[in-house]
Formats: structure tokens, C-alpha cells, sequence
């Protein structure tokens, strides 16, 4: 029998924690993995964060990031062990044998040199390459990418390129010194779902022609089912499924396998709209010093107690329409009505009232809870803000918010660092609660977690709305939640509305090319998927 | 919280701690009066005079304790006029930003085109330098370095969500400034201030020197190498000993500052 490209066995992998008030200690993070990869196969590593798989992937490199530290067992490129390889054999492993693509692209060029001076950099430092066969390598590399004008892209700097194309860029880096593995670190994670979609085709392009090897790094199990053979299933630095990639898909044997597939099964029904508690109309934005709207005669409703979802692309202006209606950014032209009353354009000048029954929940909840304030501090601020409670009153409060966001006690003394994202998230939208509000804006909250407690959050937020009976202008991007949770969409693309409407109307067809193209780039967990969607669309994605 | 101390942490505690307790109970512990003398002139060390004694026949050591007092004294308090009003002009200048916050910060830019020393020798050469004129004019002076380093750490704080959740709810300037920013620019300002009261013992020391800081019979360190300088030519060692005692109490406070910076700005935990 061959030896396999990547052989590991019994991997164990270490980190020191320094949880706040406690004594540092030593912790395992992966407790003994083992899987093999045969040359020019790509295997998928999927699992929530702090599942290990990113550890695992730079492991093949021999390297742990931040204090983690290769505790045991072996990790064999190419029959040789990397782990207690001496520092120059691990040297001439690392960008020549094993490349590596990290998440965001933008955070890993250096934005002061030429793409092409960085894509060749490791090529030519390890001597695979003479600089003109390097160029030249990667020129064709960029055309095998689809990048447009591959022979002259090169010479721009990163930010003269969009996130998609730069992503590319960086595909092409990796595979520039022909390297025998390459490891994909959540490569598509950050980009927008119709531009997602290209940078994915022209990545498993890329893999099959170059014939490397890769593991491809995700949570998104839709993602990985179009690029991968195998598929590896980690938790909590464990293996707990491995089969083809069909098997997989189609026949999970492990309950948190099945659990991952059928993610996003909440179902809701759509309630028919009513008198608007909300009413945008003709708004018009732009921000200070610039020169161009970013937001266009904008006109929505929204009904009491019900969802309305905001979807589009980065830059569509979703988030500016919030930023509107919340009051920071005043609009040019256009008003709107809450609850009955005209709000005043700016945040400052409105009453306490507007302020109170107006609340909104953030994206990153490391970011919107301040990091000296206790839980209790965090909750408890709005109702004595708001309401005047003090003493017992508050606390019984804070107890009740704690409960309606299915946290026990013992939460109030804790500290935002001493919390998981998805209990974060919790507190933000107790604190959103606890001011009574009739709308809440969500923007985006849902999108920096994992797949299973990102359902967690949905099916509170659900909860939440029927027994508060309160209104929620949901932005997101992403489509799944939009079916999940919406009575009415509207879909804006560059800063108008594209289509709007009750969500049994916006999502039947006759579509406009724009959501035609939004709703079929939403990965589907289906083999071959990824073919049948760029063979029958209408429109090409901005990203291009 | 005390355990696990770096050494160097510590040898800075212990070193500071000394100075500050020689200064606060120098009544108790100084062997003969401030401005009694007791001995010759330029006397070397003996059991009676541990450091010998001055130019005019004072216990040195004596001399010493009180000078330490002073000194520490008119920086303890110059720095903390210099952290309070720098610090709360330069949260309110980040929070309000505008034309509030570029008023102060191009007037803030003039004062600190001019050299802080020839500023301080202009205005003592028209007021007469008490204690009490010292302490605010170096405050005050020192504060628009303050200012510049919390305006900045505050620049960076108010952008973050959970101050736009503050303003959302509709709060008040001063729960902002207080309760949201501050506790999150602690660290930064500490450590800085660690340094700033080292900067303010040099700039009494070098004022007094000058002759235009603390006035005789008063003692301090600046002073005492100022009153013993001539001694110098004649082979006498009595300069030197203040400037031993501001070098080790600059070291050792940095020592302690360092400790601070790098315990609270970890970002593991959030909070120090």
C-alpha cells in the first residue's frame, strides 16, 4: 500500500487559557485525531468554532497559533513527520510543500506591495521558481481563477481589487510554488453569497486541475458538499463522523451530524400585514462628505408584531437604512413614521419615548456589550433608565429577562468575557427587552455564529415575538433565516429597494435578475449544486 | 492578586513603597530638624551623620527625607491635577468630536509647541513659586499630554457598539464619559501616569535647580544638588545622593508601570 500524502495519527494538540479570575491553565484541544488524505483528494473539515478544525489545518504546517502547542502524535506530509521536524526542514515544508488560505484575504496581504510581488514571494524564496517562471506561472494561474485581466492584475495593489477577486489572488498565492497540500481556512466565509459562489467554482476548478490536494476548512456543511470527496466531522476537538461526502450529505449516522443537515428547519407562518407600526418612506441618505446617495427613495411597512427582513449584499445600503431610521445618520429627503408619531430625523432631538420603543441589536455582541459591566449592570441599566426601578424591583426584573432568554440565575454577577457568542447575543436582546420596545432593529444578529445556536437565537427571537408581541426589522444576508423567520421581505440592491413585499410573494417566482441571482446562490446542501447554479444564471455577481 | 509578581514588579514596589513612607512619616523618622544645623560644613558620614551633612552644616539624611517629602509631594499632586483634567477634556473631546473637540485639541497643539520649561520659567518669573503655584502651573502644563493620550484611547472606545447603545438609549454625556469609556481606558491612563509622576519629580527637580522651584529653607531633592554642587570640586559626594534617589525612584516606578501595562492590557479576559 502507498503511503498517503497527509497521514495523521493520534493528533493532540494543547493551549495555555487564562480565564479571568482563575489561575492559567493548561488545556487539550484536540484530543487525538486521525485521517489520512490521498494526493489530489480534498477533504472537508467542518465543525462550530472551537472545534479545532482551523487548529488541525495549520497543524499540517507544523504550527500552532497563538500558545497552542502540537502536544502528540504524528502529522506525516508526504511520509515525513512534521512535528518533530528541526525548524529548517519545517522551513522548507511551509510555503513550498504546504500552503495555506485564511479567511480574510483583505487582513492577510500587505496592503503596501503589488499582488504579483506577494504572490510569487514564496515560489522564489523556496527556489521552486525563477521570477519570470513564477510571473508567468501565476499570470496563468489568475486566468485559471477567472480573474479579470489576468495578465495585468498583478501590478494592482490589494485594495484596487474587490474581496472576491482578492480571495482569488490569494488561491493563486497558495498554489503558486505547486505545493503538494493546500490548507483552505474558511476561504469563502466572509464574502457575500453571490460572490461566494464564483470564488468557490473557481476554486474547486483550480484544485482539479492543478491536482493538489486540500483541506478545506468550514462550518457551512452546504459549502464543503460542493468542493470535497470526504468530509470529516469535528466537535469539540473530536471526531465525530467521516465518509464520502455523499454519505455524509444524504446518510448521517451521528445525531450531531443529522443535527448540522437539518439545521434551519424552523418553519413560520406568514402573518398578513396590518396598520404599520413602522412606515419608511421616500428616504433618501447619503453620509457626510461624500457625493453620491447610498440610500434611494426607499418605502417600507411594517406591521406590529411582525418581521420585516432587509436582504442584500455588502453595500446594498441595509445597514445605512437603519442607521436612518434610528436617527444617526439624518436623511436628506423622505420620513418616517413610528408607532403613530413623525420621528425627528436626528437621534438627539428625539423623545425619550421614541428612544425607548425603538431598540436595536447588533451583529458582534463581544462589541455591544461594554467589557467592565456585569450582566446585571448590562440588563439593569434600561429598566432604571427607562422606568426608574431600583433595588429589589430591578432585580426581579433582571431575573425575569434572564429567564425569557433561557439563562438561569447566577448569570447577573458574570462578565460579557465570561460568556459563549450565543449567550452573549442572549443578553443583547434581554437588553433590547428590558426597555419594552415596540420595534426592534436586528442588524445582522445572527451571522457571527455557529449554524446550531444561530437557531437557538432565531427560535427566541420567534418566541420572544409572541409573547412581546413586538416587531422585528431583521437585516441580514443570509436567505435561510429570511425564510425562517420573515412575514414580509424587501430586497435591496445598491441602495433601492429591488422587490418588496409579503414573503409568499417575494419568493415566488417570476423573480428580477437580482433576486433570481440572490436566491440561487444560497449554498443548497446537494452534490453538484454549485454546476447546475452557475450553468443556469441570469446575471453575473457584482463581484466580478 | 498579589501573587505571581515579577520580581522586577516587585523590587519596584518595594523601592517606591519606601520612598513614600520615608516622605509621609518624615517627622517621625528624620533623626534632627529641617533647617537645624548640627554639624560642620561638608562633613563625611559618621554614626551621627549617616550622610554626612551639607554646606552649611545640616544633617543631610535629614535633608534627604524632607526634600523626598516635598518633592513626591508637589508630583503626587501635580500628576493628579494633570490626569483629571486632562483626562475628562479629552473624553469630552472624543465623545462630542466637531468643532468642540477641534477647538481644544488646536489649542491643546499650541500649548504644546511651546517647550514646557521655558513656558513654566516665563509664568514663575511674574508669580511668586509657592507649593500651591507649582503644583497647578506643572498640572496644568503636563495636562495637555494627558489630554492628547486620552482623547486618543477615547476616540477608539466611543466608536464601539456598545457607546452607540449608550447613545441610542438616550443617555447623558457624563454616564458616557464615566461609565462607559472609563473603565475601558484605565489601564492605558495608569500606566501612562506611572511615567507622567516621573516626568513631574524631573520637572520640580529641574526647576528647583534652576532656582525657581521650591524655596529655601524648604528642602528638595532638585534643590539639595543645587545647594551642594560646589562641593563637587572639592571631592564631596553630597549632590549625588538626590540624584541616586530620583534615578532609583524613576526606575522603580517605571518597574511598577510596566507591570500594570502588561497585566490589564492582556486581551484574555477582558478585564484587570
Amino acid at each position: 500500500m502507498t503511503t498517503p500524502l497527509l497521514q495523521v495519527r493520534g493528533l493532540k494538540i494543547g493551549a495555555t487559557v487564562y480565564p479571568p479570575g482563575e489561575k492559567p491553565h493548561d488545556i487539550e484541544i484536540v484530543h487525538g485525531v486521525d485521517f489520512d488524505l490521498e494526493a489530489g483528494k480534498v477533504l472537508g473539515l467542518i465543525g462550530e468554532s472551537g472545534a479545532g478544525k482551523s487548529t488541525i489545518g495549520l497543524a499540517t504546517m507544523s504550527y500552532g497559533r497563538g500558545g497552542v502547542e502540537l502536544t502528540g502524535g504524528t502529522v506525516k506530509v508526504n511520509g515525513r513527520d512534521v512535528i518533530s521536524a528541526s525548524a529548517r526542514d519545517i522551513r522548507r515544508l511551509r510555503g513550498a510543500e504546504v500552503t495555506y488560505v485564511s479567511q480574510s484575504a483583505a487582513a492577510s496581504f500587505n496592503p503596501a506591495k503589488r499582488i504579483m510581488e506577494q504572490v510569487i514571494e514564496a515560489a522564489v524564496f523556496q527556489g521552486k521558481f525563477s521570477k519570470s517562471d513564477a510571473e508567468q506561472r501565476a499570470r496563468d494561474l489568475f486566468a485559471k481563477l477567472g480573474l479579470p485581466d489576468p495578465n495585468n492584475i498583478g501590478n494592482r495593489y490589494p485594495h484596487q481589487v474587490s474581496g472576491g477577486q482578492l480571495q482569488r489572488c490569494m488561491t493563486a498565492l497558495a498554489l503558486c510554488p505547486e505545493p503538494d497540500l493546500v490548507v483552505f481556512d474558511e476561504p469563502t466565509t466572509a464574502l457575500d453569497v453571490t460572490t461566494q459562489i464564483d470564488v468557490l467554482k473557481a476554486i474547486k476548478d483550480a484544485i482539479r486541475d492543478t491536482g493538489v490536494a486540500a483541506l478545506y476548512i468550514t462550518h457551512d456543511l452546504a459549502v464543503v458538499a460542493q468542493v470535497s470527496d470526504h468530509i470529516m466531522v469535528l466537535r469539540m476537538g473530536e471526531m465525530v463522523e467521516y465518509g464520502t461526502t455523499d454519505q455524509i450529505i444524504n446518510a448521517p449516522k451521528e445525531e450531531y451530524t443529522q443535527a448540522l443537515v437539518s439545521v434551519r428547519s424552523i418553519t413560520h407562518e406568514e402573518k398578513q400585514p396590518t396598520e404599520p407600526v413602522l412606515r419608511v418612506e421616500n428616504i433618501t441618505a447619503r453620509y457626510k462628505g461624500t457625493n453620491f446617495d447610498v440610500l434611494h427613495n426607499v418605502n417600507v411597512d411594517l406591521s406590529p408584531g411582525q418581521t420585516l427582513a432587509v436582504v442584500g449584499e455588502s453595500g446594498s445600503g441595509k445597514s445605512t437604512l437603519a442607521r436612518v431610521i434610528t436617527g444617526l445618520l439624518p436623511p436628506r429627503d423622505g420620513t418616517i413614521t413610528f408607532a403613530g408619531r413623525t420621528l425627528t430625523p436626528d437621534q438627539p432631538s428625539r423623545s425619550l419615548e421614541d428612544l425607548r420603543e425603538l431598540q436595536m441589536i447588533y451583529q458582534m455582541a463581544d462589541t455591544a456589550m461594554n467589557p467592565r459591566q456585569t450582566v446585571g449592570t448590562i440588563i439593569g441599566r434600561p429598566l432604571e433608565f427607562y422606568f426608574g426601578l431600583k433595588g429589589a424591583e430591578k432585580q426581579n426584573r433582571i431575573q425575569e429577562l434572564l429567564d425569557e432568554i433561557e439563562l438561569g440565575s447566577g448569570f447577573q454577577d458574570r462578565y460579557p468575557a465570561e460568556l459563549s457568542g450565543g449567550q452573549k447575543q442572549r443578553v443583547c436582546i434581554a437588553r433590547a427587552l428590558a426597555a419594552k420596545p415596540k420595534l426592534i432593529i436586528c442588524d445582522e444578529v445572527t451571522s457571527a455564529l455557529d449554524p446550531l445556536v444561530a437557531d437557538g437565537i432565531l427560535k427566541l427571537l420567534l418566541n420572544l415575538q409572541k409573547i412581546e408581541d413586538v416587531a422585528y426589522l431583521f437585516i441580514t444576508h443570509d436567505l435561510a433565516t429570511v425564510r425562517a423567520i420573515a412575514d414580509s421581505i424587501a430586497v435591496m440592491y445598491q441602495g433601492r429597494v429591488q422587490r418588496y413585499g409579503t414573503k409568499s410573494e417575494v419568493l415566488t417566482p417570476p423573480f428580477d435578475d437580482y433576486t433570481d441571482l440572490l436566491l440561487s446562490s444560497v449554498p443548497e446542501m446537494k452534490l453538484g449544486w454549485l454546476e447546475d447554479v452557475i450553468a443556469n444564471r441570469k446575471m453575473e455577481s457584482a463581484g466580478n | 492578586m498579589l501573587k505571581n509578581i515579577p520580581l522586577s514588579a516587585a523590587i519596584g514596589l518595594i523601592i517606591t513603597g519606601t520612598y513614600f513612607l520615608a516622605a509621609i512619616f518624615a517627622g517621625v523618622i528624620a533623626p534632627y530638624g529641617m533647617a537645624e544645623a548640627v554639624g560642620d560644613v561638608w562633613e563625611p558620614s559618621s554614626a551621627e551623620h549617616w550622610l554626612g551633612t551639607d554646606q552649611i552644616g545640616r544633617d543631610l539624611l535629614t535633608r534627604m527625607i524632607y526634600g523626598g517629602q516635598t518633592t513626591i509631594f508637589i508630583a503626587t499632586a501635580a500628576t493628579i491635577l494633570s490626569f483629571t483634567t486632562g483626562a475628562v477634556l479629552g473624553f469630552i473631546a472624543a465623545v462630542s468630536g466637531g468643532w468642540i473637540d477641534q477647538l481644544m485639541s488646536r489649542l491643546v497643539d499650541l500649548f504644546m509647541s511651546i517647550p514646557s520649561l521655558i513656558l513654566a520659567l516665563v509664568i514663575l518669573s511674574s508669580i511668586e513659586a509657592t507649593v500651591l503655584t507649582l503644583i497647578v502651573i506643572m498640572g496644568l502644563l503636563d495636562s495637555t499630554r494627558v489630554y492628547r493620550l486620552a482623547r486618543a484611547v477615547a476616540v477608539d472606545i466611543s466608536v464601539m457598539d456598545y457607546v452607540e447603545a449608550a447613545r441610542l438609549r438616550g443617555e447623558k454625556l457624563a454616564w458616557i464619559i464615566f461609565r462607559e469609556i472609563l473603565p475601558n481606558a484605565l489601564s492605558p491612563l495608569v500606566a501612562e501616569m506611572g511615567l507622567r509622576f516621573i516626568f513631574m519629580v524631573l520637572f520640580i527637580s529641574t526647576l528647583s535647580f534652576l532656582g525657581i522651584g521650591v524655596q529655601p529653607p524648604l528642602a528638595d531633592w532638585g534643590g539639595i544638588v543645587k545647594e551642594n554642587k560646589e562641593g563637587i570640586n572639592f571631592g564631596i559626594g553630597a549632590a549625588l545622593y538626590p540624584a541616586v534617589a530620583i534615578a532609583t525612584l524613576a526606575i522603580s516606578v517605571n518597574l511598577i508601570a510596566d507591570w500594570i501595562l502588561n497585566r490589564t492590557t492582556s486581551l484574555k479576559g477582558g478585564r484587570g
